[in-house]
């Protein structure tokens, strides 16, 4: 019906063009519906797009913010020692983060999977309560139990001899402190939308699987893993671009150090361009990020999209 | 109808009174404008209350409508703060500024020469690091403020130190009288250290890159006449009083706990109260805490000053100002305000209410009677404030030109050339890490 009236108007608007251009746009569904969504679109518009302008803008300034420098911080970036380090730091941080994120999510998943469904609604709301929980809190508890000096789990692993083990003094312990709290926090995530694709999977196919007599590792190698693929295709970029750009953990936990070496982007975007001033080259720290995140999102949505095409 | 609480009312009516909760302070008698001032909140509760009887002091006087944050240092908040005026060009007409922002915002920042001069005549010289953080190009961009600048020289448990060290530290800085210091030296730190290491209570100083760390750094490389970069601006990393200074520090940080890289500024106050160390470089907030939490500590603390090196005895100091945003409505006033906030009855209630923790930056006004009196043990914060003028207040990073200093100081190169050479990275690969490092401050 609302398609024949914008017909009608469509044929009136032919033979006057520009009297009732404006009536007819608006009668229009997706003239509707932008208007609707224009609010949003808006809000985005200022809390995103702008501050994403204005910090190329920022990026291409000297460090007074007073001439324009083109493309001279990142040139300045790419011959800093540290910057590298940084760099280096942040993939392994974001790429050994995720993968455990995922490889946990995918067995708990299994496991509450698998739980009869009376009682698996508590379970799932337990198991969701390390990412529910603000991470500036959960990290400042985790920062009590790692505290140089008076460590929890040093205190516990003392009763047993071992230790003290130096949680955020030592680089390598460092590193593992502050992944291992990522993953803490960030694999319920991977969890519940592992769960939810299971779900998804019909059970004719593992009735199917185990007619041919497929054990358990062939019927999560041909029968879930590939009914999953997508969503862990998806999950994993999703956290990877989260974690890539993660600042609370790393802040609280250890600041960067010791000597630097746990600091990722966000970490070193602050501390470059807010804590020592140089605004511009800050933002530049942090917009590299930009393009080693576009070549990950552009890798796995292709696949997801070639996939679908196949479906 | 007119007494129902429609929605539309109570909404108003709810707004309205959370905005008035909101604002800590609103003054009005409108007479002479606004002002709005954003303070650092001090971590001493009575203190945001002297201030702020000291400003309605002046209100009465002047009839400004005045409106006052507190604003906490926690979470860099003073920090964020302070960039976000400076980028959208509006704000407070004063802001609190930590020791290095009056140079990072030196051209937003209204010249104060005219009020920092008299005050200067009225209560005494400034020391070389105030002038040096407070100054651009000759002028002074900030007023030197009392609420926040502190020093951070040793805080010694007088009984650990007797009795592991041999050290009396309270006959060494007696209270009310000069100190009695000549043997007071870096070698001597240095046993004392190793002494109270091996009794089980190591000097609590950190190695991290936070402000307590680098303060110390800075003082034992100012010790041998050690600067990263000198005044002009020429990098001087590879240069023996550098190497000395390195070598030194790294053979006394042996004798620091071993988790000492990744210390943050509450490391050290909680080694001192928890009793497990012999000495920390802090001023008396870390003492100030104890009194509360751990009497016993407490009253077995006293400040002092440092030892002395080769070039000399350098004690930290950490200053902070007030400035008036260049762009900032009414400057007339703010001035006014500063100047009330700078005379020698303020700064004494502002020291007392802070429990002696405040430093004013004047020469004539260091022996007031709050760090005679504070206890116990009584005297303790007596040479806090470096009464005899017997050591150089100076600050890591200097003297570097302010914007490289800046980042030497904030990044803790000094902290971390430390723990690379503790680590076992040989003196010149150091050396030329530091090198690097420091040539990338230079970008303008």
């Amino acid at each position: 019906m609302a398609d024949a009236v914008i017909g009608q108007v469509t044929d009136r608007a032919t033979a006057r063009p520009r009297r009732f251009g404006l009536r007819s746009a608006m009668r229009r569904k997706s003239m509707t519906a932008f208007l609707m969504t224009s609010p949003l679109i808006l809000l985005i518009a200022l809390l995103v797009v702008y501050p994403a302008l204005y910090s190329v803008n920022l990026a291409t300034l000297n460090r007074s913010m007073e001439h324009f420098v083109g493309f001279g911080n990142f040139l300045f970036l790419f011959n800093r020692e540290t910057f590298w380090m940084v760099v280096r730091q942040s993939c392994i941080f974001a790429l050994t983060a995720v993968l455990f994120k995922a490889i946990f999510g995918f067995v708990v998943a299994h496991f509450v999977h698998n739980i009869p469904a009376k009682g698996q609604r508590k379970w799932r709301g337990m198991l969701l309560v390390p990412w529910v929980i603000p991470p500036a809190m959960s990290c400042l508890a985790w920062l009590w139990l790692f505290d140089p000096s008076y460590s929890a789990f040093n205190w516990v692993f003392e009763k047993f001899g071992i230790g003290p083990i130096p949680w955020t003094g030592d680089a390598m312990w460092a590193r593992f402190s502050v992944i291992l709290v990522n993953v803490w926090i960030g694999a319920p995530f991977f969890m519940i939308m592992y769960l939810a694709a299971l779900k998804s999977v019909p059970e004719q196919l593992y009735e199917a699987a185990a007619v041919d007599g497929a054990n358990f590792l062939q019927r999560t190698w041909y029968v879930t893993l590939p009914m999953m693929r997508n969503i862990i295709a998806i999950t994993a970029l999703f956290s990877l671009i989260v974690t890539f750009a993660n600042f609370d953990i790393v802040r609280i936990l250890t600041a960067g150090g010791p000597i630097d070496l746990t600091h990722v982007f966000a970490t070193w975007a602050f501390r470059v361009g807010i804590e020592v001033g140089d605004i511009p080259l800050g933002a530049s720290v942090s917009l590299f990020m930009v393009p080693i995140l576009t070549v990950a999102a552009i890798f796995i949505l292709r696949d997801i999209n070639r996939r679908g095409n196949e479906a | 109808m007119r007494g129902k609480l429609t929605r539309r009312r109570f909404l108003a009516t709810t707004a309205a009174s959370t905005a008035l909760i909101a604002m800590p302070y609103v003054r009005g008698s409108h007479a002479a404008g606004r002002l709005s001032i954003g303070f650092w909140d001090h971590w001493v509760p009575s203190a945001n209350n002297t201030s702020k009887a000291l400003v309605e002091e002046w209100v009465a006087k002047e009839k400004v409508e005045v409106l006052v944050d507190y604003i906490p240092t926690q979470g860099q908040k003073l920090l964020l703060t302070i960039a976000a005026e400076a980028q959208a060009k509006s704000g407070h007409d004063i802001l609190a500024l930590s020791t290095w922002l009056p140079s990072d915002h030196a051209n937003q920042l209204e010249p104060v020469d005219d009020i920092v001069e008299p005050l200067i005549k009225q209560n005494g010289a400034l020391n070389a690091t105030v002038e040096y953080l407070g100054k651009s190009q000759g002028r002074w961009i900030a007023v030197p403020a009392t609420i926040g600048s502190q020093i951070k020289g040793p805080c010694s448990r007088i009984d650990l130190m007797k009795q592991h060290a041999g050290i009396d530290v309270q006959a060494m800085y007696p209270a009310g009288a000069p100190p009695k210091a000549e043997n007071w030296t870096l070698e001597a730190f240095l046993k004392a250290a190793e002494a109270c290491q091996k009794a089980g209570f190591p000097f609590g100083i950190g190695l991290g890159t936070t402000p307590d760390s680098v303060d110390t750094a800075g003082a034992i490389f100012h010790s041998f006449g050690a600067m990263l970069v000198d005044a002009k601006g020429n990098v001087t990393v590879k240069s023996d009083p550098v190497r000395q200074a390195l070598e030194y520090y790294t053979k006394l940080a042996k004798f620091f706990p071993p988790d000492a890289p990744a210390w943050d500024d509450a490391s050290n106050n909680k080694w001192l109260i928890s009793g497990r160390g012999a000495l920390i470089m802090n001023p008396p907030s870390a003492w100030a805490v104890a009194k509360r939490d751990a009497p016993q500590v407490a009253e077995q603390c006293w400040t002092h000053g440092m030892a002395s090196g080769p070039k000399g005895r350098f004690a930290p100091c950490v200053p902070y100002f007030w400035g008036i945003w260049s762009f900032g409505k009414n400057k007339d006033a703010a001035k006014s305000l500063l100047v009330h906030l700078s005379q020698p009855a303020a700064i004494e209630k502002l020291v007392a209410a802070s429990g002696g923790y405040d430093l004013p930056p004047f020469a004539n006004l260091t022996t007031l009677k709050t760090w005679a009196e504070e206890g116990p043990p009584k005297g303790t914060l007596y040479h806090y404030p470096n009464p005899y003028n017997h050591q150089v207040l100076s600050i890591a990073g200097a003297p570097a030109p302010p914007k490289i200093a800046v980042q030497i100081y904030i990044q803790g190169v000094m902290t971390k050339m430390t723990v690379r050479h503790l680590q076992g990275e040989p003196m010149e690969k150091t050396l030329a890490w530091a090198e690097n490092e420091v040539e990338g401050f230079l970008r303008t």
